[in-house]
């Protein structure tokens, strides 16, 4: 019973990011519009875009392949299997034991992977010229990404989220200096990674200085759907990951959720079980708001570099991950 | 220097000229010149096996066959339970410190097939006898040249059975007690010593699998081949495959030697196959000079071992207690020796001129069986025949393989040749190898046996994993080669429509090459990556803070993987068609297609399969070092791999491609249940731009572009730029390896002087000479008593 319970939490979870994921594309926008001083879209914009997006008869070209036709799909399962994975309201999921951090960057990059080949399908200068940056920021991310990682789970001993979550949410506040250069290296990588600028401009219409966009120009109807979508989710990962490890209060732990939902427990379990799972959905709104309009600040405030200066700034991020890694040897350990 | 391309321009723009013949022009040797040179004749056939095997303790030999008719040598059997006492002391003195004491063979028995009669059939027969066949096959195939749809449908056929065959015996005998024969060749106080153990046995096992896949191919590939050709091909396929299996079940240094250098020549005849081109013929001359060079860095390095005994068999060189300085020297040797035959830096200048020139099914087995031949010779001689390991070796290792790893994917990003790409992979693919090697040997010298299982079955399972997606990519560029003609990326292009079912296996090849998940690599490249995750727990001060830095190279090496993966299959089967003669491309034949899929799910099944690898692996790691992974890796159950334990890192694949494949296919259903909307086709969108043609899609340089830019350093750029009065522009961009000019030139030159120096000598004067055979007579008078 315990496993069917964690299971439905899973799947709720899973349902959750799905759902929510647009809207916190929209806040991100909104608040962006808000700090540019136009009256913004609405949060709810997004969903419109979607419905408006799935409405629509596909058009494609007329050399584009299975491959092409396939990847929006496989994108989103990859991003959903991701969205399994990652601690967002609670810690004890059970697939979260079905892949690591590792696996995670993994899914991550098979995903990045087929996009960039179905980039390359149809044959255009823009696609390949997508495909290749896209590429190129991915390989001088991923090293900085998974020295983030490997020092989370140096100070946690294990590389599996579950286990990062729970032991950085109990230290109670103790301080890491490491998790600090960690924490820069990550927004770093998250906005690489994410195609925001200062990398890439998701609101561009110059196909020149696109890298995410460009990519998925000949997409249409519920393709281009399903790939916003995925996006979308990618986006609120990453900041559930930022939140797993640099602001991991307020996520339930083990047992909570059965504290929460066994009736018979209630007796039993202290009032601060029970309601673990309520506050973690209230923290993780919070959260969300907070993360949301300082991205959206963040974006505001910077330019967008040309692209040879994104291997700096991805450098950058990969000695601050590589720093980091030496401090908690030096300070930690 | 001006650079007035546009990084989106293809860097070679001719007028008049062909781009294939440039490209040849542009990759041939700058460095020592070729030399023509054919000489090989077929190899002698050994002769018949007269006898081997271990017999139980406490029995006669069961010798009285009635074919025999030569006499053996009684003293050098082993009995059973001696070896199994000598084997058994060996790894409890060596794990002592290990939690788990035990000896490595759990069974008594040996892996026995019975046949009629009082025939048993052990591994080492197995293998031999596998060898022999496969020279008969190729003899018959020579005979038969002039008859190709004989050799095509049928000797290859038979091949690719007895590598199944191989390969079925050796799963079997992974976990038998080691067995050993002696054959009636060689020298008189030294004849050839054959043995099979679990090492050679996985090896083996690689060989059989891989060739398996091979073979199939080339029933479909060589079938547009006649008469000499054929048969040249044919018969220096066999004896390539023979001689590797033979190194890998040698057991003294004089086989060895034999067996590697009949692979080298071998080797070096399919690589000149097409001799009448410079690039072939320089690409063999370079490969041999190399595979000499590491081979008497071998002999030096069995010289070392021997320990002045003068007994040249492993088993004395097992026996034998080196000190230190002796063991230091036999290790750097193997390592040059070694490294030199697996690609590591400085010596892989052969592997980039040599895959592309040798035939495709030859540069697979080349890649994926001949460099772990290496790999083969690096573990026996640094944990089977030296009795010690020493942790700085370890940071060599680590070092060397990093810096081939990094080196090799870079090149792999710029190249213009779908094979010297491969190549080039291959190169970084063996310098993960290889650091997995040295991590080993970091935590077997601080007594971490459980963290060195870890890392050598990382090691052994890439090794696993590299052979088979390697094999697998070059034998789809076979079939691109084949279908094309062409061996460039710019000629090529959009050929998923022209050969679906290529484009469909050796995606499966690309995305395992990446190391993505579900795949086999990923699996490789996870456990090395916890075991690096482990090293800040070894004792060493400054090593526990250095060797987990060297994870980010690593990981940068890994992910500059799936960036040359994307430009690989992009530019070769994804957008539109290079060259107007590709709309006749034809899809491969279904041997081909055979091999090709037999590949690829090998790919598939050793990603899904872990724990079961993993329990294989086990074998060879108890019989090296003592100490397995297979218990903790599987303590969650079947379908959990988890090294160490569950709360520290686990992986399920099983569940991966479930939950991906459940999800994908679940959408597709949910879309178009609730959105069932049409599809049309149009010209592509391209932004409103109309007039679109293929040249304008990215190229391979354009690709490489960025790779060149940012890590310009690696690369000796030379750029020849248009000039305004150009009537003919031409711009090119070539990058080429630093290490010719850097490090070969000045041997060359070097060596030249010293020959000119010597060659002062030899003028023709007859009294000179006399006087040179009169000095030397003295002075033999003077000094020698």
């Amino acid at each position: 019973m315990t496993l069917a319970l964690r299971i439905v939490s899973q799947l709720t979870q899973a349902l959750i990011i799905l759902g929510l994921a647009p809207l916190l594309l929209g806040w991100v926008n909104q608040c962006r519009a808000w700090l540019q001083n136009k009256s913004g879209a609405g949060i709810q914009q997004p969903y419109q875009v979607l419905n408006k997006l799935f409405a629509k008869d596909a058009v494609l070209a007329r050399n584009a392949s299975v491959l092409f036709r396939a990847t929006p799909y496989i994108l989103f399962g990859c991003m959903t299997l991701a969205a399994g994975i990652v601690p967002v309201v609670a810690s004890d999921l059970p697939f979260a034991r079905a892949a690591d951090v590792i696996a995670l960057v993994g899914i991550f990059a098979l995903a990045r992977v087929f996009l960039a080949l179905a980039a390359m399908d149809v044959g255009t200068a823009f696609g390949t010229l997508g495909a290749r940056r896209e590429m190129l920021i991915a390989f001088l991310a991923e090293p900085a990404l998974l020295m983030v990682f490997f020092t989370a789970s140096l100070i946690s001993q294990s590389t599996s989220l579950n286990t990062i979550v729970a032991t950085l949410a109990s230290a109670r506040l103790v301080i890491y200096p490491s998790l600090a250069f960690a924490a820069a290296a990550f927004l770093m990588v998250l906005l690489a990674e994410n195609a925001r600028i200062p990398i890439d401009n998701p609101a561009t219409h110059l196909e020149l200085t696109m890298v995410h966009e460009a990519m998925i120009l000949e997409y249409s109807a519920r393709h281009l759907a399903l790939i916003e979508w995925a996006s979308s989710i990618k986006l609120m990962l990453y900041i559930a990951i930022g939140f797993a490890l640099f602001v991991p209060w307020g996520i339930a732990g083990a047992g909570d959720l059965t504290a929460f939902v066994s009736v018979w427990n209630w007796g039993e379990a202290s009032a601060g079980q029970i309601l673990a799972y309520p506050i973690a959905m209230v923290f993780l709104l919070m959260k969300l708001v907070v993360a949301g309009a300082g991205l959206a600040l963040l974006e505001t405030v910077s330019a967008k570099m040309r692209i040879f200066r994104a291997p700096e700034f991805l450098g950058t991020a990969f000695l601050l991950a590589v720093l980091g890694m030496l401090i908690h040897f030096l300070l930690e350990s | 220097m001006v650079n007035t391309a546009s990084p989106n321009t293809t860097s070679s723009i001719h007028a008049g000229r062909g781009l294939k013949e440039t490209i040849e022009r542009v990759a041939s040797e700058p460095g020592a010149g070729a030399r023509r040179g054919r000489g090989g004749r077929s190899y002698p056939r050994p002769n018949r096996l007269v006898h081997r095997g271990v017999w139980k303790a406490g029995t006669l030999p069961d010798n009285n066959r009635g074919r025999m008719s030569r006499t053996f040598r009684n003293p050098t059997y082993e009995s059973d339970e001696t070896l199994q006492q000598r084997l058994c002391s060996t790894w409890t003195r060596v794990s002592q410190r290990s939690h788990a004491v035990q000896c490595a063979h759990q069974s008594n028995s040996h892996a026995r097939i019975q046949v009629t009669g009082s025939f048993d059939l052990l591994p080492v027969d197995v293998a031999f006898a596998v060898s022999c066949v496969w020279l008969v096959l190729g003899l018959v195939g020579f005979a038969l040249r002039n008859r190709p749809q004989v050799v095509t449908s049928l000797i290859f056929p038979l091949t690719a059975a007895a590598s199944l065959i191989l390969s079925i015996a050796m799963l079997v005998g992974l976990g038998a007690a080691p067995t050993v024969a002696i054959l009636p060749l060689g020298l008189p106080d030294l004849p050839f010593h054959l043995r099979v153990d679990a090492l050679s046995a996985f090896f083996l096992f690689l060989l059989g699998i891989t060739t398996f896949g091979v073979s199939l191919f080339s029933a479909g590939y060589f079938r547009g081949e006649t008469g000499e050709r054929l048969g040249l091909l044919t018969l220096q396929y066999h004896v390539f495959i023979a001689a590797m299996t033979l190194v890998l079940v040698a057991d003294d240094a004089l086989s060895f030697m034999v067996a590697w250098e009949c692979m080298a020549l071998s080797s070096y005849f399919l690589v000149t196959t097409d001799h009448w081109l410079l690039q072939a013929r320089s690409a063999g001359f370079i490969y041999l000079l190399i595979a000499h060079l590491g081979a008497l860095c071998l002999l030096f390095c069995f010289g070392a071992m021997q320990a002045g005994q003068g007994d040249y068999t492993f088993a004395a060189m097992r026996a034998a207690r080196l000190d230190t300085t002796w063991s230091t020297a036999a290790f750097l040797l193997a390592l040059l020796g070694f490294g030199a035959k697996a690609g590591l830096l400085p010596l892989h200048v052969w592997l980039p001129e040599a895959h592309p020139a040798a035939p495709s099914p030859v540069s697979a087995l080349m890649s994926a069986v001949m460099l772990k031949t290496a790999i083969y010779g690096l573990l026996r001689i640094t944990f089977n025949l030296l009795d010690m390991q020493l942790w700085w070796w370890g940071a060599v290792a680590l070092t060397v393989g990093l810096l081939t790893a990094l080196f090799g994917v870079l090149f792999a990003a710029v190249q213009t040749d779908i094979k010297r790409l491969l190549a080039y992979s291959s190169i970084e693919n063996i310098g993960i190898i290889i650091v997995a090697f040295g991590l080993t040997i970091l935590f077997r010298a601080f007594n971490m046996e459980l963290l060195a299982a870890l890392s050598l079955t990382a090691m052994l399972y890439h090794v696993l994993n590299h052979s088979v997606f390697k094999a697998l990519l070059f034998l789809a560029t076979g079939s691109v080669l084949h279908a094309t003609g062409s061996r460039s990326f710019g000629m090529l292009g959009g050929l998923i429509h022209r050969m679906p079912r290529v484009a469909g296996l050796c995606l499966v090849g690309a995305l395992a090459a990446s190391g993505l998940p579900p795949f086999n690599a990923f699996v490789s490249e996870w456990l090395l990556l916890q075991s690096f995750l482990l090293t800040p727990g070894l004792p060493h001060s400054y090593l526990n803070m250095l060797v987990p830095v060297a994870a980010a190279a690593l990981v940068l090496a890994g992910s500059l993987a799936a960036y040359v993966m994307v430009k690989f299959y992009g530019v070769i089967f994804l957008g539109r068609p290079r060259d107007a003669k590709l709309a006749a491309a034809q899809e491969a034949s279904r041997w081909e297609h055979a091999g090709l899929g037999w590949l690829a799910a090998l790919c598939v099944l050793l990603g899904l399969i872990p724990l079961t690898v993993i329990d294989a692996i086990d074998y060879v790691t108890v019989s090296l070092i003592g100490e397995k992974l297979g218990p903790v890796a599987s303590k969650s159950g079947w379908l959990l791999l988890t090294p160490l334990s569950p709360a520290r890192a686990s992986y399920s694949p099983v569940i991966f491609l479930l939950v991906t494949v459940l999800v994908t296919v679940g959408s597709y259903l949910l879309v178009h249940r609730y959105f069932r909307r049409g599809t049309r086709r149009a010209d592509a969108w391209d932004c409103g731009y109309p007039l679109q043609t293929p040249r304008m899609q990215d190229t391979a340089e354009g690709f490489g572009q960025p790779i060149s830019q940012i890590f310009e350093p690696a690369f000796e750029i030379e750029r020849t730029l248009p000039d305004p009065a150009d009537l003919h522009p031409v711009y090119r961009k070539r990058q080429a390896d630093r290490f010719w000019r850097a490090l070969y030139l000045p041997v060359a030159r070097l060596v030249e002087a010293l020959s000119d120096l010597v060659g002062r000598s030899q003028h023709g004067r007859i009294q000179w000479y006399l006087f040179y055979s009169f000095a030397t007579l003295l002075i033999l008078l003077a000094f020698v008593r």
